[in-house]
């Protein structure tokens, strides 16, 4: 049985982990913007002129 | 697909301009196999072929606005130090950042092309659009490239900046919900935690030495949310307390006393499990519910003072006749100043050189612009419709009759605060319930059987924490500010629906309020127009951006256009042109008659209009009149039954009798200064009455924030609006009844759900009284109660908006 108190800690320590990664994206400004992200990803890469040549 | 493409290309006969897509009137201009409605629209096309960036026509259909009516800006200023340090976000060696606010981003193109603004200029590193803000942060390398550079480059493609006196605080972002993130984020945390370590106490499995390591395990968790989290609440009960009397947040933190310390108590005695369950998930709901009351609009802001109308800088004129770029922070009594046309007064100053004709409509409400010589004195905030102008400044920006207003104390007043009053004084009458209650269920049991008094007096304090009646109001007002937004109606916060509720008097402004530039009607006074003489003057009237030829153009309707030769503008006075060999003026009588009536005065005494000269015959003028908007009267009918109703106006009382039909005797009052309209409020309030202040300029500034509630309309939501409680979409001003309604029935929807959170209460005390209260009824009554009043007070709001035919969804506005 002592090994559910090693789960149960382990688990809070991870949980402590999810905590500090909350915390430094808060501060460090991630949750500013939380729309214009999802427009960027749709954006295509660097679109160079000779793209059409194949086709 | 390539081979459809060269097809399209090679007829140029499409009906629209291949930047802004609007239809081409008149012959199109063509540039590189595509057409375009005008010079600024090709100009664009040009610098995004150039580089190779026409996919930003790709990405949306409307990606492009049209470019025609620009106004050409300035943006020598941006080459002084010491005004670019008023906008620098940051700056070190060669490096700069600077955030920049760009009105007219408006779609995915925008944001792509803004993001590879570093293709069309050496020297620009990096940039961000924040969509919602509207906005871009520029970083540069300041050898290579200049934040003036960077502003013009943005202006050319269609982006121009929008730089005020208020500089930096037009872009800044807000730290405060950083906070409220972080203790969301650990209530969170704790509540998970312990809810899942509180798990086999529920299920009654005892296993000893678990249950102690549990029980402190939970000990520790609930500190953060305790300590933390809930840090406003302590603030706010002690505060009130300090003052002596009662709000909501007293018998909140009574509970969360109360439950911590009975938990502590059994957990370290082992004589139980304790409620930390409970309190965790108590300071998780509250905090979500404060989350969800905050409402955040991105783009509109409630607090702009007279810095965010005026510019940045102005061109200073020095005695060498040299030019200068001045702050407007740094002018002083004496400097002279060149103003150009449609270019605001900045300070109080003498006219010097040049004729002026000044549009006070924003700041004074005076609704047609005024004529002033040589000598005249001119108010800080009018704009100059003429040529350039040089004056003599003789008061500071700051010490100007309008931005003196500023300096009242009704500016002064400490923010009326979040509180919700409507909670308090429930808060209060229920504080002194819920004691009175514990303490006689102590005495009661100390006499019948003391072992249980520690126990029923305690259980009464836990479960009468007002968890759910505290939900109440942020979850149902949050929701009324979401529909309201929707709708056009922007509130700043659930303070202001509470000030609508209570409201007993509304005071309104007349120009530009009631009536609207926008809507002004157009008629022409002379004989019959023929279709030629139509032809012509909508030929001639389409080359000018001037607002009064525009309003022409549109009167007119579409028609035929032909390009007049030797086109002139004068700025102020009129336009001319040859079409077909006739020469035509159009343009103010002084600038028709100039010629046959050499005497200005004789000119003056003409009716006000615009003229019309074809050949050597004026064949008449054109009269702009303010309308008013449109539902007005039954707007007025309307609350006049429901509120006292009086009209402040700045302007002449020309058109008075228009409005005496809706307004008491004695209700209209006409030349009001923005001081006059301030004390008026302030009197009204004197006599007990809640006003509510509808207005739209700078005039206004005063009386709405004196007012309970101040209401500002405006015909664009990018343009200025004056600090305030509430915008108005202007298109949405005939619904404005049907969003008051609203807003003063969803009171009745938070007296229902104190209702039913009441009878969750008394059940719970039920238990409590008796002594029987264990963590897991607890555990269920709190969340339960919370769920329920929160669904009611969501669901019952929605369904009111909807049954009153506001609408659900979004379709108009784009994410405010």
């Amino acid at each position: 049985m002592a090994i559910i108190l090693f789960l149960i800690l382990i688990s809070l320590v991870i949980a402590l982990g999810f905590l500090a990664s909350f915390f430094w994206a808060v501060k460090s400004g991630q949750y500013e913007d939380d729309y214009t992200p999802s427009v960027r990803i749709l954006f295509e890469d660097n679109q160079k002129p000779n793209k059409n040549t194949d086709l | 697909m390539l081979i459809e493409q060269q097809t399209a290309q090679s007829t140029p006969s499409q009906q629209v301009c291949k930047h802004c897509k609007e239809p081409l009137e008149q012959e199109p201009i063509l540039f590189a196999d595509h057409a375009f409605c005008c010079n600024g629209c090709q100009m664009v096309y040009e610098i995004l072929h150039g580089n190779e960036l026409e996919a930003y026509y790709e990405m949306d259909q409307q990606a492009g606005r049209h470019q025609r009516h620009r106004a050409a800006v300035d943006y020598a200023f941006l080459a002084e130090p010491n005004i670019v340090d008023q906008l620098v976000d940051f700056q070190e060696a060669n490096r700069l950042k600077l955030t920049f606010l760009l009105p007219d981003i408006h779609c995915s193109s925008c944001i792509w092309l803004l993001e590879h603004l570093d293709r069309l200029q050496a020297g620009i590193i990096s940039t961000r659009v924040h969509f919602l803000k509207k906005t871009v942060s520029v970083y540069i390398d300041t050898s290579l490239t200049s934040v003036r550079q960077v502003a013009e480059l943005l202006d050319q493609i269609g982006y121009p900046p929008k730089l005020s006196l208020a500089g930096k605080n037009e872009t800044k972002t807000n730290p405060a919900n950083r906070r409220m993130a972080l203790q969301v984020g650990v209530a969170g945390f704790v509540f998970g935690n312990i809810m899942l370590l509180s798990f086999p106490d529920y299920l009654g499995l005892q296993e000893s030495g678990f249950q102690e390591l549990f029980g402190a395990l939970n000990l520790l968790l609930i500190f953060p949310a305790v300590v933390f989290s809930a840090q406003d609440y302590w603030r706010s009960a002690f505060t009130a307390l300090k003052h002596r009397h009662l709000n909501i947040d007293v018998p909140i933190v009574l509970g969360i006393i109360t439950l911590f310390g009975r938990s502590a108590y059994e957990i370290i005695s082992r004589t139980g499990a304790g409620y930390l369950d409970s309190l965790a998930g108590l300071i998780l709901f509250l905090l979500i519910g404060k989350w969800f009351q905050q409402k955040t609009y991105y783009y509109l802001s409630f607090e702009r003072d007279y810095k965010s109308y005026f510019p940045l800088a102005v061109t200073q004129l020095l005695s060498d006749g040299s030019q200068q770029q001045k702050a407007l922070d740094e002018l002083e009594e004496g400097n002279r100043i060149l103003i150009r046309n449609q270019q605001i007064i900045p300070a109080d100053a003498i006219l010097v050189k040049g004729e002026a004709l000044i549009d006070y409509s924003f700041v004074s409400g005076e609704s047609e612009s005024v004529l002033k010589q040589s000598g005249d004195k001119l108010f800080a905030g009018g704009r100059q419709m003429g040529g350039s102008i040089e004056v003599d400044i003789i008061r500071k920006v700051s010490q100007s009759y309008l931005t003196q207003l500023w300096n009242d104390a009704a500016f002064k007043k400490k923010e009326k605060g979040q509180a919700s009053q409507l909670a308090d004084r429930f808060g209060t009458w229920f504080t002194r319930i819920i004691l009175s209650i514990a303490a006689l269920t102590m005495t009661f049991w100390l006499f019948v059987d003391p072992s249980v008094a520690a126990n029923a007096t305690t259980a009464v304090l836990i479960i009468a924490c007002p968890c759910a009646i505290a939900l109440s109001i942020p979850f149902t007002f949050g929701n009324v500010l979401r529909i309201l937004s929707r709708n056009g109606l922007f509130l700043k916060n659930t303070h202001a629906i509470e000030a609508i509720q209570t409201m007993d008097t509304m005071v309104f402004d007349k120009t530009g309020t009631l009536t609207s530039a926008q809507q002004a009607k157009v008629r022409f006074i002379g004989e019959p127009l023929s279709t030629e003489q139509v032809v012509l003057i909508k030929s001639m009237v389409h080359q000018s951006s001037h607002p009064v030829s525009r309003q022409i153009s549109e009167m007119l309707g579409k028609q035929t256009i032909i390009l007049p030769d030797n086109f002139q503008e004068f700025p102020g006075k009129g336009i001319q042109g040859t079409i077909q060999g006739q020469t035509i003026q159009i343009g103010s009588a002084d600038f028709i008659y100039r010629t046959r009536l050499p005497k200005r005065e004789e000119a003056i005494k003409q009716p006000k209009g615009t003229y019309v000269k074809i050949g050597q015959m004026t064949i008449g003028y054109f009269k702009v009149q303010q309308s008013l908007r449109k539902g007005l009267s039954t707007l007025l009918l309307r609350f006049n039954k429901q509120f006292r109703l009086f009209l402040l106006s700045g302007d002449r009382n020309r058109e008075q009798a228009i409005f005496e039909p809706f307004f008491e005797k004695g209700h209209l009052q006409f030349n009001q200064s923005p001081g006059d309209k301030l004390s008026f409020i302030r009197q009204l309030q004197d006599a007990g009455h809640q006003v509510l202040m509808f207005g739209d300029g700078l005039n206004d500034a005063g009386a709405l924030k004196q007012a309970d509630v101040g209401l500002v309309i405006t015909e664009d939501i990018n343009n200025f609006t004056p600090s305030c409680d509430g915008i108005l979409e202007a298109k949405h001003f005939e619904q404005l009844p049907k969003f008051l309604d609203f807003t003063r029935l969803s009171r009745r929807l938070i007296y229902w759900s104190y209702g039913l959170a009441l009878i969750y209460n008394i059940i719970g005390l039920s238990y409590a009284v008796q002594g029987l209260l264990s963590p897991l009824i607890a555990a269920i009554l709190m969340p339960l109660s919370s769920v329920t009043i929160i669904a009611f007070g969501v669901i019952s709001s929605s369904v009111l908006a909807w049954s009153m035919g506001l609408k659900k969804d979004d379709s108009d506005h784009f994410a405010v």
